[in-house]
C-alpha cells in the first residue's frame, strides 16, 4: 500500500489513472483532488441501499412484534414515516453528520466535496439527494410496475427513456455528475491518503556523518547539469524501491549514470546505492538551487 | 557536504512536527468523527492545517521531492476535507433551516411561486369552464380513481355525500390516512421539482393538468349548487397542500429557467446557483406536506361544517402567508 501510494498520480505514467480536478482552497491554494469513478460511487450505493434495506425489514419486524401492544392502523402509519423517512433522510442525514460521507462513501474512501473548494452545505446536500428520487427510486418503481397493465407499451417506452436521461447521466459529462452533483454543486471525491517517507537526503545525512564506511563522492558542474526534474524524481522513484529487483535496477541505473557523466572514481562501482544517494542529493540541491533563481530544468532535454 | 545538502531538506526538517501533528489530528478526525477531537485539537486543527497549506505553497516553490511534495498535497487535502467538511448537525441544520433559510429561500422565489401559482390557475380554470359547458370533459380530465363513483351523472345528493363522510368514524385509521396522504403527497411534490431538470416542462404539464382535475371537479359540483361545499371541502387542507405544491413546482421551474436561461453565467453556473436554492425550497415544502397531511386526515374528517373548514383552510394561509412573508427576516441575508 505504501508503495502505491508514495507514487503521485500526477506522474500518470504509473499508478492508478485518476481524473484529476483542482480546487481552490479559501485560503487560495490551488489543490488536486481525484474523482471517484463510477464503479466506486456504484459501490458505495449499492452498500448504503442494503443498510437501508436492512434497516426497513428490520423496522418492520420491530413493528409486526409490537402489533400486540399497537393498534394495526397506528403500527402501519408509523412503517409509512419510517420508510419515508429512511428513504428520503439517510443520505443526507449522514452526508451532514459525517463531512460528506455515508457509510457505502466510507467504506470506499469517498467524499462529496463542493466544486468550488467552499464548504459542503446542507442546502447542497438535500439538493443533491432530493433527485435520488427520480435517478433511483423512479427508475426502481418503473421496473415493478413492468406487468402493471395501466402503462402501454407506447408509454413504457417513453419513460424509459425518459429515465434513461438522468440514470445515464453520469455516462454523459467527463466529471461523471449525477443530475444531483450538477444542481448541488458537488463532487464525488476520493479522500487522498498518503505516507510521508523520510527524506532520502535526510537518510544520507544520518548515516553518512555518522561513519567512515560511506565513501564520499563529489560531483562538478556539468556533472550535475546533465539531467533535469523528470531524471531526478525518477531517481528518487527507484531509491525508494524495495522489491526484490530493486538492487538490479540499482546497478543498471548507476552503470547508466556513471556512464553518462563520466564518472571515474572506483568507490562508485563498489558501493552503487551509496552513489546514487549521493548523486541524487547533490543532482536535488542544484535543481532546487536553480529553481530559487527561476531556471526550471525540466527535464535532461530542457 | 552538508554544504551540499538541498535547502528543501532544512524546510522540511523546521517543519515537520506541523505536518506530523495535522496528520495525527486529521486521520482521528476521519477514522472517529470530527467530535472525536477535545478542544485544544479543535482550535489548533485550523492553525495546523494553514500552516501546513503556506508549507504546500512553499513546497512547490523551492522543493523537489516528489514524496514530499505529494504528501504534502495529499495531507492538505485530507486536512481541507475535516475543516470545510458538512458542519453541524442534522437537527441544527433542520431548525436554523426552518426558521431562516427556507422562507428566505421563497421569498427569493417568488417570481417562480407566482408563475407557478399563474400555470395552475390556468388548468383550473380550463378545467372548470369546459366542463360547464360540456359535462363530458369531465371523463378525460378526472381519473377514475380520483373521481370515486362521481360523474356528470351522479346526483346532488351523491355529490353531496362525498363531501362529508358520515360513516367516517374518528379513530386510529386516521393516524394511517394521514400518514399516507403525507408521504404519497411529499413523494408527489418531489417529483414536480426533480421533473423541473427536463426544461421544467413537465413540471408545467403536471400543474396544468392537475389544475384541470381540480378544475373539472368544482364544475362537477358547481352544475349541482354545491359550490360553496366543494370549494370549503378543498380549502381545509388545500391552501397548504397547493402552497407545498406550487413550492415544488417553482423549485422545478428553477431548475428549468437555469438552464433554458443561464443569464450571464454558464448553465452549470446557474444550475449550480439556483439549484441549492430551489433544494431548500423543495425541503421546506415538506413541512408542508406534513401539516397538510394531519389536516386532511385528522381535521377534514372531524369538521364536517362548510363554515369550520372554510375558517380553518383560510387561517392556515394567513399562517403561511405571514411566516413567508416575515420569518427570519431580522436574522438578516435577506438575499439567500
Amino acid at each position: 500500500m505504501a508503495r502505491r501510494d508514495a507514487r503521485p498520480s500526477a506522474s500518470g505514467a504509473r499508478g492508478p489513472l485518476r481524473r484529476e480536478r483542482e480546487i481552490t482552497t479559501p485560503e487560495g491554494v490551488v489543490l488536486r483532488l481525484n474523482l471517484a469513478d463510477r464503479g466506486e460511487r456504484a459501490a458505495a450505493m449499492i452498500i448504503d441501499l442494503l443498510i437501508m434495506l436492512a434497516v426497513i425489514v428490520v423496522m418492520i419486524l420491530v413493528l409486526i412484534q409490537s402489533l400486540a401492544a399497537l393498534n394495526p392502523s397506528v403500527a402501519l402509519s408509523l412503517g409509512l414515516i419510517g420508510f419515508f423517512l429512511v428513504r428520503n433522510c439517510y443520505f443526507s442525514f449522514f452526508e451532514l453528520r459525517w463531512h460528506g460521507q455515508t457509510p457505502g462513501k466510507r467504506a470506499l474512501g469517498l467524499r462529496v466535496v463542493d466544486r468550488r473548494g467552499g464548504q459542503l452545505r446542507s442546502d447542497a446536500v438535500f439538493a443533491r439527494n432530493l433527485m435520488r428520487e427520480i435517478e433511483l427510486f423512479l427508475p426502481v418503481s418503473l421496473v415493478l410496475s413492468q406487468g402493471d397493465t395501466a402503462l402501454d407499451a407506447g408509454a413504457q417506452l417513453l419513460a424509459w427513456i425518459w429515465v434513461g436521461i438522468f440514470v445515464l447521466m453520469p455516462f454523459l459529462n467527463k466529471d461523471s455528475l449525477r443530475v444531483g452533483d450538477l444542481i448541488a454543486g458537488t463532487w464525488v471525491i476520493v479522500v487522498p491518503k498518503g505516507l510521508l517517507l523520510d527524506d532520502l537526503v535526510a537518510e544520507r545525512d544520518a548515516s553518512g556523518s555518522g561513519s567512515d564506511a560511506t565513501p564520499v563522492f563529489t560531483f562538478t558542474e556539468r556533472q550535475l547539469d546533465v539531467y533535469g526534474v523528470l531524471e531526478l524524481q525518477t531517481l528518487e522513484d527507484i531509491l525508494r524501491r524495495d522489491d526484490k529487483a530493486a538492487s538490479e535496477v540499482i546497478a543498471e541505473v548507476a552503470a547508466r549514470i556513471r556512464h553518462k557523466i563520466d564518472y571515474r572514481d572506483r568507490a562508485a562501482w563498489t558501493d552503487q546505492k551509496a552513489f546514487l544517494d549521493a548523486y541524487y542529493a547533490a543532482l536535488r540541491a542544484r535543481l532546487e538551487a536553480r529553481m530559487l533563481l527561476g531556471r526550471h530544468k525540466r527535464s535532461k532535454h530542457d | 557536504m552538508a554544504d551540499g545538502l538541498p535547502k528543501s531538506y532544512a524546510f522540511r526538517r523546521e517543519r515537520e512536527q506541523v505536518w506530523r501533528d495535522l496528520e495525527r489530528l486529521v486521520t482521528k478526525a476521519e477514522k472517529q468523527g470530527i467530535r472525536a477531537l477535545d478542544v485544544e485539537e479543535i482550535y489548533r486543527l485550523p492553525t495546523l492545517y494553514r500552516a501546513t497549506l503556506s508549507s504546500l505553497s512553499v513546497a512547490r516553490g523551492i522543493s523537489l521531492d516528489r514524496n514530499l511534495l505529494v504528501h504534502l498535497e495529499r495531507l492538505s487535502g485530507r486536512a481541507y476535507l475535516s475543516v470545510y467538511g458538512a458542519r453541524g448537525n442534522f437537527v441544527d441544520a433542520v431548525a436554523g433551516f426552518l426558521w431562516r433559510d427556507f422562507p428566505a429561500a421563497v421569498r427569493a422565489s417568488a417570481w417562480h411561486l407566482l408563475g407557478a401559482g399563474g400555470v395552475l390557475l390556468l388548468g383550473v380554470l380550463a378545467g372548470l369552464f369546459l366542463t360547464l359547458d360540456q359535462p363530458a370533459w369531465f371523463y378525460t380530465f378526472v381519473p377514475e380513481s380520483l373521481a370515486d363513483g362521481r360523474s356528470p351523472t351522479s346526483t346532488a345528493a351523491e355529490l353531496r355525500s362525498a363531501l362529508y363522510p358520515g360513516f367516517f368514524r374518528v379513530d386510529d385509521t386516521l393516524y394511517f390516512f394521514a400518514s399516507y396522504l403525507f408521504t404519497h403527497n411529499a413523494t408527489v411534490g418531489f417529483f414536480c421539482f426533480a421533473l423541473g431538470f427536463a426544461l421544467g416542462v413537465p413540471t408545467i404539464l403536471l400543474l396544468l393538468y392537475n389544475g384541470a382535475i381540480i378544475g373539472a371537479m368544482a364544475a362537477l359540483y358547481a352544475r349541482h349548487g354545491l359550490s360553496w361545499e366543494f370549494w370549503a371541502w378543498a380549502s381545509i387542507h388545500g391552501t397548504t397542500e397547493i402552497l407545498a405544491i406550487l413550492l415544488c413546482a417553482a423549485a422545478g421551474m428553477m431548475l428549468g429557467a437555469a438552464i433554458v436561461l443561464p443569464g450571464r453565467d454558464s448553465r452549470t453556473d446557474a444550475l449550480w446557483r439556483q439549484g441549492r436554492l430551489a433544494g431548500r425550497i423543495v425541503v421546506g415544502a415538506v413541512a408542508l406536506f406534513l401539516v397538510a397531511g394531519l389536516l386532511e386526515g385528522f381535521a377534514r374528517q372531524m369538521v364536517t361544517d362548510s363554515w369550520g373548514r372554510a375558517f380553518i383552510g383560510s387561517v392556515m394561509l394567513l399562517i403561511w402567508i405571514s411566516y413567508f412573508g416575515f420569518a427570519g427576516r431580522r436574522a438578516g441575508d435577506g438575499a439567500a
